[in-house]
């Protein structure tokens, strides 16, 4: 039996009177890949974003119902605890452009001004570039802004940052929806490699990309989860018919 | 089409491009000859003893700025240590707050307060300073330090404005609290634009002369204490070339100098500063 890390029930959110997730509720199992579908404007960004309260931070936004992290309720704990538990990667790839790679590996630290011994923060930086198959690639210049590196690397080099403060669940909002193909398969590579340390939670507007990388798909519409199940199910035997339309097409 | 109305288009092309570039020389010019007038006029004066003495009675030979070089340079620095922290917060809460009450107004405030005239400035700190405490350089600084203050919000907020937020989210998403990230990242990635806004009050404010009239007033002594009267170079100018002395009247076009070369030091610390701190995105 896999046990549950992150669990919404009845979750809703909303930007001021326009409500646009509608009570979901979620089990999302640990070390899995759980991809979240859905057309544009669906509410997974959103959703994805109440998970470790970034939603909150724009005016006017609201949530309401219950998410919790191995049962204890996000909205209970101080947000800063809830980020580090949960890390997130962007649509875009954000490295700090007044940083080294050196230190946007490490910023999760150095910024917070937590301070970590030298060859500890070495062993840090060194194991989250390897996890996200940057090292080679970069460890010779790792005193270089992060922003010489090419979109795809900058992408892995902001999994590496998230990775650097070990959270357990990584959060992925769109990530590779910046990117090139070839990047793309590299960075959809790593998801393999991540879910054993981490439980990653992957929007996508990519079925493709769903079907390819994920455990479990959720699929979203107009702001309600709509069905959520076994990847392999949901693609070849959805129970809904607005699942089945969206698979195959009819609608996007 | 004809070639001769080919030609006749060509014709006029040129004298277009060629009106363009006169009027663009045109803008050259007034700035060309204030630097001759004054290079010309205030060169000569410069040496040591124009720097490092005060001003002589008239009659005597010699004499220099430095009361008014010392005073400037400490009304102008203690103007901008009130005005930069101050115009540096409010522009973060401006850019962090678009919407609202609070930062509607406070933003028509700034603008408002952009198009104060100096002379009133000057005499509402003469109002409020001065008559309760007498005449003092800091009374100075502070009418400065109001004029300054527009200048290193707007600009502090419209650089802020354009970093996008993802660098913030970034931050947020790493657990860090609103302060590390407005200091540790949106300050530092800003602070090419920031430094120059702020530069370029510094040098809006070095040449004013109103506020000064009614509130540093002027030392003919050279004098350290901030709460005294102190003199400074616009003052200095203003009463020396308007006085009938030659000897005075050379001071003021020294002085001229010596403040035109403040000024445009200062923007050219400013490009500087804009290009190494840049940070690009």
């Amino acid at each position: 039996m896999e046990s549950t890390i992150i669990k919404s029930r009845n979750f809703n959110a909303s930007f001021g009177t326009n409500h646009v997730v509608k009570n979901v509720n979620i089990d999302i199992p640990r070390n899995k890949v759980i991809a979240v579908m859905g057309p544009s404007g669906c509410g997974k960004t959103t959703y994805l974003r109440c998970i470790n309260r970034l939603h909150e931070l724009i005016p006017g936004a609201t949530s309401s119902g219950e998410m919790t992290i191995n049962d204890e309720n996000i909205y209970q704990m101080h947000p800063i605890f809830v980020r580090l538990k949960i890390g997130m990667v962007f649509q875009r790839p954000n490295p700090f452009p007044n940083l080294s790679i050196y230190d946007n590996v490490i910023a999760g630290y150095k910024l917070n001004g937590i301070k970590v011994p030298k060859a500890e923060r070495d062993r840090i930086v060194e194991f989250s570039l390897t996890r996200v198959a940057l090292w080679n690639e970069v460890k010779d210049s790792l005193n270089k802004k992060g922003s010489f590196l090419s979109g795809g690397q900058q992408q892995r080099l902001c999994i590496a940052r998230a990775v650097a403060m070990e959270p357990e669940v990584l959060l992925f909002d769109e990530p590779t929806s910046a990117l090139d193909p070839i990047s793309t398969s590299t960075v959809e590579e790593l998801f393999h490699e991540l879910k054993t340390n981490y439980t990653l939670i992957i929007v996508t507007h990519n079925m493709q990309q769903a079907a390819r990388v994920s455990d479990k798909t959720a699929f979203f519409y107009l702001g309600e989860l709509v069905e959520y199940d076994e990847t392999k199910i949901m693609f070849t035997n959805p129970k809904d018919s607005r699942t089945q339309n969206y698979i195959t097409g009819r609608f996007s | 089409m004809e070639i001769r109305s080919v030609k006749y288009r060509i014709g006029k092309n040129y004298g277009f491009k060629a009106l363009v570039m006169i009027f663009a020389f045109a803008c050259v010019i007034p700035l060309l000859f204030i630097l001759f007038f004054i290079v010309s006029k205030g060169i000569t004066q410069i040496n040591w003893h124009f720097l490092t003495k005060v001003p002589k009675p008239v009659g005597e030979p010699g004499g220099g700025i430095a009361n008014a070089l010392v005073g400037s340079i400490l009304i102008v620095v203690i103007a901008a240590v009130i005005a930069i922290p101050i115009g540096i917060l409010g522009g973060i809460y401006l850019s962090e707050n678009r919407k609202g009450r609070l930062p509607y107004w406070s933003r028509i405030c700034t603008d408002v307060l952009q198009g104060v005239p100096s002379i009133v400035i000057g005499i509402v700190a003469y109002f409020w300073i001065v008559k309760p405490f007498g005449f003092s350089a800091l009374s100075g600084s502070i009418a400065l330090a109001i004029m300054m203050l527009p200048i290193v919000v707007r600009s502090t907020e419209e650089t802020l404005k354009l970093l996008p937020s993802s660098l913030q989210e970034a931050g947020f998403a790493l657990g860090m609290p609103f302060h590390r990230v407005i200091f540790k990242i949106i300050i530092p990635v800003g602070t090419s634009g920031i430094l120059s806004g702020v530069m370029l009050a510094v040098a809006r404010i070095s040449g004013e002369t109103a506020p000064l009239l009614f509130t540093a007033l002027g030392n003919n002594y050279l004098s350290w204490n901030i709460f005294g009267t102190m003199h400074s170079l616009p003052k200095l100018i203003y009463d020396y070339s308007t006085s009938a002395y030659d000897e005075w009247k050379n001071l003021a076009w020294g002085a001229s100098f010596v403040l035109l070369l403040w000024v445009l030091l200062l923007n050219l610390l400013t490009k500087l500063i804009t290009r190494k701190w840049k940070v690009q995105l």
